[in-house]
């Protein structure tokens, strides 16, 4: 009961929450529910224990996919974005084959080399991925309305309330695929993979569906912005934005299912509001680094063990083996 | 009638080292059976090609006389061969509920899409029954939500087996289960071995400690420098002058 109160305390705040902000913020709003996204499939990835440096580039994936869908082939807005998200699984599968010879640093490498070889074929080919200069005139999600809320999309308040839902709807989803049974086998898979085998455990199935699955929603991610934006190039989803979502998952943490999303949206904050209002426009990459750095350093578990330290000494003596058994 | 498990001229060479050279033996169907030989004799070699670990260079395994030398560690699993680690290998970061949970990942197959939706409950209590079971049997129940690796040495040896046991497998291939144990430790330990047999499970064991090695197996295989020794009963394979010589050294050494 207490729960459901404060779940839809929370509901109503998210809905309130872009009334209160400036246009620009809005918009950075809209970023930031995509980005959660982002990074919360990256961890579903790290369960495994392999840290790929191709993800943004399966996230264009998804974003070219639905772009070229419903601009080539008149798809429906909301089937594109789906089926943007099964190219980046299906692309994830084929990319399994080279890439799980490999595990730990030379994954990494290997990620980084496959997710470049995609940009540079869309640099390559104009026809269809544009060249250097991407795909423009991606068509806007249709209008429609709920009768209680007209949603008109040049609006950023409407895309941020659209791509919420979806956010929150893929979150629950990782968020069961982590609790159940196939979760505790990518733990397994992580920690003792030997172990794991022996326990009759295919290691090579369930990283390729650690895998398809997080590229899957990072593919649904990138079709988001897509269509919120309206033009991609190769270079929005370069190495660069790699960092960034790198830097979310280490200063949040990936011990647990909210520490990258804390990290994201800390990071974004600060990145957005604090240091812009600040005026540091050339510096903030420089921030952003030391600030990586410096979690690296004086608080290598995250965000998140900062948050645990909170609560752990609030929950009474009692609660705490009912926890450790769930 | 066809062999239970069957080691047939298996043959293992590590670039210019022979390993394992031409062993041969067989496991009877519902036995203890030992595997012993001095140090560097190529014990754990034999274990990690049975249980696919390794790849033999040449030679078969056969379980009820299919051949599954070169299989993958998941596909021997599967046909009911389940082995544990030498040390304590465990899932140190998840709990020993967790750990056993992972074993019986074989009786329970994970299924994604139900367990989104929810439709794996059935499967899920079923898991933990089992597994809370195999706690229970190697008496471990009290543990359940502690981490695996807080765990003391001689319970971290018995969570393996747990997790090992978890899966009904047909065969356990235990890998020096008695290290680091003490003699009380290890007297339960063959009293919980000998109910597994009586359960059914066919067990094949490496072991150093002598006393465990012949108060508990039925057969004993010896090898040494990677070949087949001698094999028989515990009595046998004590008098035996080859084992003697293997382990203490022949005659002619001592001045």
């Amino acid at each position: 009961m207490r729960n459901l109160l404060i779940f839809l305390m929370a509901c109503a705040a998210l809905i309130a929450l872009p009334h209160g902000l400036s246009f620009s913020q809005q918009e950075i709003l809209v970023f930031l529910t995509i980005n959660i996204l982002l990074v919360s499939s990256y961890r579903l990835l790290t369960l495994t224990g392999e840290w790929s440096l191709g993800h943004v580039v399966i996230m264009g994936v998804g974003a070219y996919a639905s772009a070229l869908f419903t601009k080539e082939w008149g798809v429906y807005v909301p089937f594109g974005i789906l089926m943007g998200g099964i190219t980046a699984a299906l692309l994830a599968v084929a990319l399994s084959f080279p890439l799980f010879r490999m595990k730990g640093f030379y994954f990494l490498i290997g990620s980084f080399a496959a997710g470049e070889i995609i940009r540079l074929l869309w640099k390559r080919f104009r026809d269809p991925f544009g060249g250097p200069k991407g795909i423009k005139g991606i068509d806007p999600m249709p209008d429609f309305s709920i009768g209680i809320y007209d949603f008109d999309f040049f609006e950023p308040v409407s895309y941020y309330y659209l791509s919420g839902a979806v956010v929150a709807l893929c979150l629950w989803v990782l968020w069961r695929i982590e609790r159940s049974p196939v979760g505790l086998t990518f733990h397994a898979v992580h920690w003792q993979d030997k172990l794991a085998e022996a326990s009759g455990v295919n290691l090579r199935a369930y990283r390729t569906l650690a895998f398809a699955i997080a590229s899957g929603f990072a593919g649904i991610s990138g079709a988001l912005l897509a269509h919120y934006v309206g033009t991609i190039n190769p270079n929005s989803f370069d190495v660069e934005v790699m960092v960034f979502v790198l830097t979310w998952a280490i200063v949040g943490g990936t011990g647990t299912f909210y520490g990258p999303i804390l990290g994201c949206v800390v990071l974004t904050i600060l990145n957005e509001i604090v240091l812009r209002e600040m005026g540091f426009e050339q510096m903030r990459p420089l921030i952003y680094g030391a600030i990586m750095i410096l979690s690296i350093l004086f608080m290598p578990k995250g965000l998140e063990s900062v948050v645990q330290r909170l609560f752990s000494r609030r929950v009474p003596e009692g609660a705490k083996g009912q926890e450790a058994k769930t | 009638m066809t062999t239970f498990l069957e080691v047939d001229k298996l043959t293992m060479r590590f670039g210019g080292l022979t390993a394992v050279d031409g062993l041969s033996f067989k496991v009877e169907h519902g036995e203890i059976h030992g595997l012993i030989g001095p140090n560097g004799a190529g014990k754990t070699t034999t274990f990690n090609m049975i249980s696919g670990f390794y790849k033999p260079t040449e030679g078969q395994v056969r379980l009820r006389g299919e051949d599954i030398s070169g299989l993958k560690m998941h596909e021997v699993a599967r046909r009911g061969v389940v082995r544990t680690f030498q040390h304590s290998t465990l899932f140190a970061e998840l709990t020993v509920m967790q750990n056993a949970l992972v074993g019986t990942h074989m009786p329970f197959r994970p299924n994604i899409f139900a367990a989104i939706v929810g439709w794996d409950r059935e499967d899920r209590r079923g898991a933990e029954a089992r597994a809370g079971e195999a706690l229970e049997f190697f008496g471990l129940d009290h543990l359940k939500s502690d981490l695996a690796g807080d765990l003391s040495h001689g319970h971290q040896r018995a969570l393996g087996m747990a997790v090992a046991y978890a899966s009904h497998p047909d065969v356990m291939l235990l890998d020096e289960p008695f290290t680091g144990m003490n003699p009380e430790e290890t007297r339960q330990m063959m009293d919980l071995m000998r109910k597994l047999r009586d359960d059914g499970i066919t067990i094949l064991i490496v072991e150093h400690d002598m006393q465990a090695i012949m108060g508990l197996c039925d057969t004993i295989t010896c090898m040494s420098f990677g070949k087949f020794l001698a094999e028989g009963g515990p009595e046998e394979i004590r008098k035996h002058p080859a084992v003697i010589e293997a382990y203490l050294g022949g005659a002619r050494h001592v001045a």
